[in-house]
């Protein structure tokens, strides 16, 4: 009651996000700190952005300008590459990414098993694309290959873990039943689990595509094929209009992807 | 329930002759598809590189380990400034995608028909495209720099943050809004006390996330040129110092395994 009776005659205050008030204000105070001392290290050459805001300026309106025709032969091959390349490693990264992902659930898969195909995720995941693009190309060679490989490995990261996830959750009565009807091991995944998870996996995979498709744009940074080797020579050349035709398509494929995507998904859910 | 005649005997199928024909074709013309872009990339590969691959990977194995631990001592202010980037570009893609996200969500924009799809636009056209490509173009126009790093990060996250946003918001209960208009609060009011209380968990866990996914990108934005730890890595790549090299990686992957261990811990005890 003397709670209530503290509160009476005073104006409501809106409670704060954080309860406790330490906390609240270590928080706070830490991040004023943090602020300052980033805003002292980072030194900004002010000059400089000045000077670049005319070319800021310039790229900006090559954007109402875009020119696809002086190197479009480049930016043909560039985006074929990169088509081509995000098509094979979504298919390869799936096609290996569907056992690791049934090795990764814990309700199908022995202990070993599980260890060993978590532990392959683990690395997948942690390695960003960029990096393992750059020890690739140093091991295979400059070209689409390296590329080809890291998108390949990087799908299997993404697509075993929530693939995996989706199994562990799924509706045991049916596996079960089907299991039940004296089914061997290859036909208890056929008819029990796959069914199950069919929808998750192609709205995974089409999301993938779509991201595989995004990633490959800069692979061609550290040589490993695709759209990005384009895309930076026309930067260092301040072709801003060549440029800006690359983004503006990259754009509209991811676009037109998503838009896929959003389709299909909502066909097979 | 497809069947079939086997002896007289009806037997379960599981997809109708049209439906398995169907399936046939459809994954005859994705085998086909798959072969034609094997076909392109072996095309342009060197076969005798690959084949060599084992030894060059051997090779670089053995020139990379052990890593050269003492250069551990220059890496300290490359690291502050891969979390600098991450960090700031962070703060300030809230700053900007937080209007965005309210002039997205359905049932916050002034206006469906115009300023809906401006702002879907520049959700999707940030998205779109990596930090990477943001941070080359971004070091054209300001020059080289973490500053560049930062603006980059901050570009590239307006779309993420945005969307997740702009998502959390068109969920919100509306009762609670209507309770608020209901006391005579003005559209600022309603704002402050219907809406953003509601969003302030899901706005809470979106920042930690995306900051975590920005310490990841900023660990390589050094590559072509924007500051941090990525500066080191293309440097010592550049000269073949290989035993640099894999302590760079051993510190970029404890980095990233940091901040994804912190960002679970603080959406944990967001949720």
């Amino acid at each position: 009651m003397s709670e209530v009776e503290a509160l009476i005659g005073k104006p409501w205050r809106k409670p704060p996000f954080i309860k406790r008030p330490w906390l609240r204000w270590t928080f706070i105070l830490g991040f004023i700190v943090y602020l300052i001392a980033a805003y002292i290290t980072i030194d900004v050459n002010w000059y400089r952005v000045y000077e670049g805001l005319e070319r800021g300026k310039k790229f900006v309106l090559a954007f109402t300008n875009p020119d696809f025709t002086t190197r479009s032969s480049d930016i043909y091959e560039g985006m074929a590459e990169s088509i081509i390349m995000t098509i094979a490693a979504s298919v390869v990264g799936i096609a290996i990414s569907i056992p690791i992902a049934l090795g990764a659930a814990r309700n199908i898969a022995p202990l070993p098993v599980y260890l060993i195909c978590r532990s392959v995720i683990a690395v997948s995941r942690a390695l960003q694309e960029i990096i393992v693009a750059i020890l690739l190309v140093a091991i295979f060679g400059f070209g689409p290959l390296a590329g080809f490989l890291t998108l390949s490995f990087a799908t299997i990261g993404f697509l075993s873990k929530l693939l995996a996830e989706d199994i562990e959750s799924m509706d045991k009565v049916q596996a079960e039943a089907i299991k039940a009807s004296g089914a061997k091991w290859t036909q208890w995944i056929n008819y029990g689990v796959q069914p199950q998870v069919m929808p998750r996996l192609i709205g995974l995979s089409i999301y993938r595509i779509d991201i595989n498709f995004r990633e490959s744009a800069i692979l061609g940074l550290v040589g490993a094929g695709g759209i990005g080797a384009t895309l930076n020579t026309a930067f260092d050349r301040y072709e801003y209009d060549t440029a800006a035709a690359i983004l503006l398509i990259i754009i509209v494929i991811v676009m037109a992807l998503e838009y896929l995507s959003g389709v299909i998904r909502a066909r097979v859910q | 329930m497809p069947t079939q005649n086997f002896k007289g005997q009806k037997i379960w199928q599981r997809r109708t002759g049209r439906e398995s024909l169907g399936h046939w074709i459809m994954w005859l013309i994705g085998v086909a598809i798959f072969a034609y872009c094997w076909q392109q990339i072996s095309a342009v590969t060197t076969w005798f590189f690959v084949w060599d691959a084992p030894r060059i990977a051997d090779d670089i194995w053995t020139r990379a380990t052990p890593p050269r631990w003492g250069y551990i001592t220059q890496l300290g202010e490359p690291i502050w400034d891969t979390l600098n980037m991450a960090s700031l570009g962070t703060i300030l893609s809230l700053i900007l995608a937080v209007p965005v996200a309210f002039l997205a969500a359905r049932n916050t924009t002034p206006s469906l028909l115009f300023i809906r799809p401006v702002a879907l636009l520049i959700i999707v056209s940030t998205r779109s495209i990596n930090s990477l490509i943001w941070a080359l173009l971004l070091i054209a126009i300001i020059g080289p720099g973490v500053f560049a790093g930062v603006i980059a990060i901050a570009i590239r996250s307006i779309g993420f943050c945005a969307k997740l946003l702009y998502e959390a918001i068109e969920e919100i209960d509306q009762t609670q809004v209507e309770a608020i208009t209901a006391t005579g609060a003005s559209r600022w009011q309603v704002m402050a006390y219907g809406i953003v209380p509601q969003i302030l968990p899901a706005f809470a866990g979106i920042a930690v996330f995306r900051w975590d996914i920005n310490i990841r990108e900023s660990t390589v934005l050094g590559l072509v040129g924007a500051g941090g730890i990525g500066l080191q890595l293309s440097s010592s790549l550049n000269v073949l110092a290989w035993p640099q090299v894999s302590l760079i990686l051993l510190v970029i992957l404890a980095a990233v395994v940091i901040s994804e261990w912190v960002s679970a811990k603080v959406r944990g005890a967001i949720i």
